[in-house]
């Protein structure tokens, strides 16, 4: 069927082209490839004549590709005349006819200086958002030392919302998910320790383990990937929209209304779900040493009280915040970046999370040290 | 449907009730479309325009009567069918509803590459071609649509609504938020389209000037119903209050000119 598209005769210097049927996108393929097999023929050919005299259909496809046929024997050198055609077709031929082709940019470096620029861009992007995030926190202290003056300012009702959203909403999960490391920290304990017949040592590993760092570490990941990329979402959406730009226009900062609550109620959140999920952790820890290691609860109570001391509870907890803080500004950093497209948007969220889980683990390296130095 | 004097009818609109819940937005519409008109389609904001575009494109449920595109009634049709018509028709939405992720280019070559197996260099071509037929040319490719200006993302969605040569293209308010210049160069970018490939349009507009020069017969929904559809004269000749207050309002050239020499 295809055959009857395009059928060419030769005739010395003469090429003849009858065509017919569909030239329509459906058959574009097959047009091409015919199109393309007549153009390739060896020899001189002075004229060419085509006849659309039986083509019933034509749409931009056809028209297009017969001129990529008259442009394609033009440049060769030849006459070509296209007959027959239908006055309806002629306004699209014609329409086509002025279609420049693209000029091909061909511009291409090495690739070693592909790489050196793409590690170039990089170090320049990392270098960018350090300056973001520490511009948020420069924005926040001024938004907070204003609404410290007019405290009447502050968005209570928002900061609540917000606080229901990542504090209340979060506790489940968040219970869940210590409960069960605590279980797992306990029984691994168990089964390593036996053997060397110091059981009751689990309950020094739980305690210390559970209250200094995986606590608070726990909760501060779930955190980030829970409300770090709500956050970034919210605001790249609203971003999206120009809804900041219109609050901007109205004399609102958008830092005191949209980004200072949500940072407030992480900073208030994220020490309470701390704690929650550390007592989870004990719990599953003490639940674990009563069935799977025979520890009894009394006696699990009584040495965790000798195992830890105040400062246990007290360095896990001082931790909290500061971690909110540094999530919340990377993620409303990262919202604020977001560009026109659903996949910057995407790209942000994204970079929101990697970015806030790495600083929380940096910080809290940066906090061991701190707190061996000073003795705790 | 006087005017139906034996055209072939392409869009078919039986008795369509359309509601969200208890609240009826369509009332028992009728409606139909022939092949090779410009049909524009008023009626107040919030009336159900778009509601009826939507339907009748399958992006929202019916609640009873019938909807029939060339001739396939689209709720009985199978799936194959479906598919066979929505290829046959492009859709230009208000937003433009360009993909983001994708450029100019991507966004030209989407449709065509999805349901045809053609070659690059084809595509390459196509894409030019096509955004020459809307007035652009090759510099705007690579750009994203976030780039682009309301007037050009309303003529990229165009070209990308006329990728697979639809027989049928429905536009949703296609000259909204365009200065008057550019609105009046859309107008007649779609009429000029109009002739030479031979589309039937379906367009949803409250501009009257495109009503004015653009538009061959015009429907209006009001009370949940269409209450008239006919030429623009027919419209003019009418006594229907909403029809008066519309078309003979302040801002209508109509009403201007009809208070400046009354009855011609």
């Amino acid at each position: 069927m295809s055959n009857r598209l395009l059928e060419g005769i030769r005739d010395g210097g003469q090429l003849k082209i009858a065509a017919a049927g569909a030239w329509i996108a459906e058959n574009a393929r097959d047009l091409e490839a015919l199109i393309d097999g007549e153009t390739v023929r060896e020899g001189a050919i002075a004229r060419v004549d085509i006849d659309m005299g039986r083509v019933e259909r034509l749409d931009t496809f056809g028209a297009w590709l017969l001129e990529r046929l008259v442009r394609t024997f033009s440049a060769r050198g030849c006459e070509t005349r296209i007959t027959g055609l239908k006055e309806d077709y002629r306004a699209l031929v014609d329409e086509v006819r002025g279609v420049k082709p693209e000029e091909k940019s061909t511009a291409r470096g090495s690739r070693v200086a592909h790489f050196l620029a793409s590690v170039g861009f990089s170090l320049v992007s990392v270098g960018r958002s350090f300056a973001a995030f520490v511009n948020m926190i420069g924005a926040l202290s001024v938004a907070f030392a204003r609404v410290l003056t007019r405290p009447r300012s502050f968005r209570f009702t928002s900061m609540v919302h917000q606080l229901d959203n990542v504090g209340w909403r979060a506790v489940p999960i968040i219970v869940l998910i210590t409960f069960l490391i605590g279980c797992i920290i306990a029984q691994q304990g168990i089964f390593h320790f036996r053997k060397f017949g110091a059981d009751i040592y689990v309950v020094d590993m739980v305690g210390i383990l559970v209250l200094r760092e995986i606590g608070v570490l726990i909760v501060t990941i779930m955190v980030a990937g829970r409300s770090g990329s709500a956050y970034t979402a919210e605001l790249g959406s609203m971003k999206m929209r120009e809804e900041i730009d219109a609050l901007r226009t109205m004399g609102f900062d958008p830092i005191e209304v949209l980004v200072l609550p949500r940072i407030v109620a992480l900073i208030i959140g994220v020490p309470i779900l701390t704690f929650l999920g550390s007592m989870a952790a004990l719990y599953g820890g003490g639940l674990v040493c009563w069935l799977y290691g025979g520890i009894d609860p009394d006696v699990y109570i009584q040495r965790l009280k000798e195992a830890i001391s105040l400062d246990t509870f007290k360095v896990g907890m001082i931790k909290a915040p500061f971690m909110a803080l540094v999530i919340g500004a990377v993620a409303c950093v990262e919202g604020l970046a977001v560009k026109g497209s659903a996949e910057s948007l995407g790209l942000q969220t994204t970079a929101s999370v990697v970015e806030s889980i790495f600083l929380v683990i940096v910080l809290d390296g940066c906090f061991a040290i701190f707190f061996a130095s000073i003795g705790l | 449907m006087a005017s139906g004097n034996g055209k072939e009818v392409v869009i078919e609109v039986r008795d369509l009730v359309v509601g969200f819940g208890d609240h009826i937005v369509l009332d028992h519409v009728d409606l139909d479309v022939y092949r090779g008109e410009i049909l524009g389609f008023v009626g107040g904001s919030g009336a159900g325009k778009s509601v009826l575009m939507r339907t009748i494109i399958g992006l929202l449920p019916k609640k009873s009567g019938s909807i029939r595109v060339f001739g396939v009634d689209l709720a009985m049709a199978s799936d194959a069918e479906r598919q066979a018509v929505e290829r046959r028709w492009g859709v230009l939405f208000q937003q433009g509803a360009l993909f983001s992720s994708l450029t100019v280019r991507e966004n030209l070559q989407f449709p065509i590459r999805e349901h045809l197996q053609v070659s690059q260099q084809l595509l390459d071509e196509l894409a030019i071609a096509k955004l020459e037929m809307v007035g652009l040319d090759a510099s705007v490719l690579q750009k994203f649509p976030s780039e682009l200006s309301g007037g050009m993302t309303k003529r990229v969605a165009l070209a990308r609504a006329l990728a697979l040569d639809p027989e049928i293209v429905f536009l949703d308010e296609p000259t909204s938020g365009l200065d008057p210049i550019g609105a009046g160069d859309f107008d007649s970018l779609i009429v000029t389209l109009q002739r030479t490939l031979g589309l039937t349009v379906f367009m949803v507009t409250h501009d009257l000037d495109s009503l004015h020069t653009v538009c061959d017969r015009i429907a209006v929904l009001a009370d949940h119903k269409v209450i008239a559809t006919g030429t623009m004269d027919t419209m003019l000749a009418s006594e229907h209050p909403w029809l008066r207050a519309y078309f003979h309002g302040k801002r209508s050239r109509a009403g201007t000119q009809s208070e400046a020499a009354p009855k011609a």
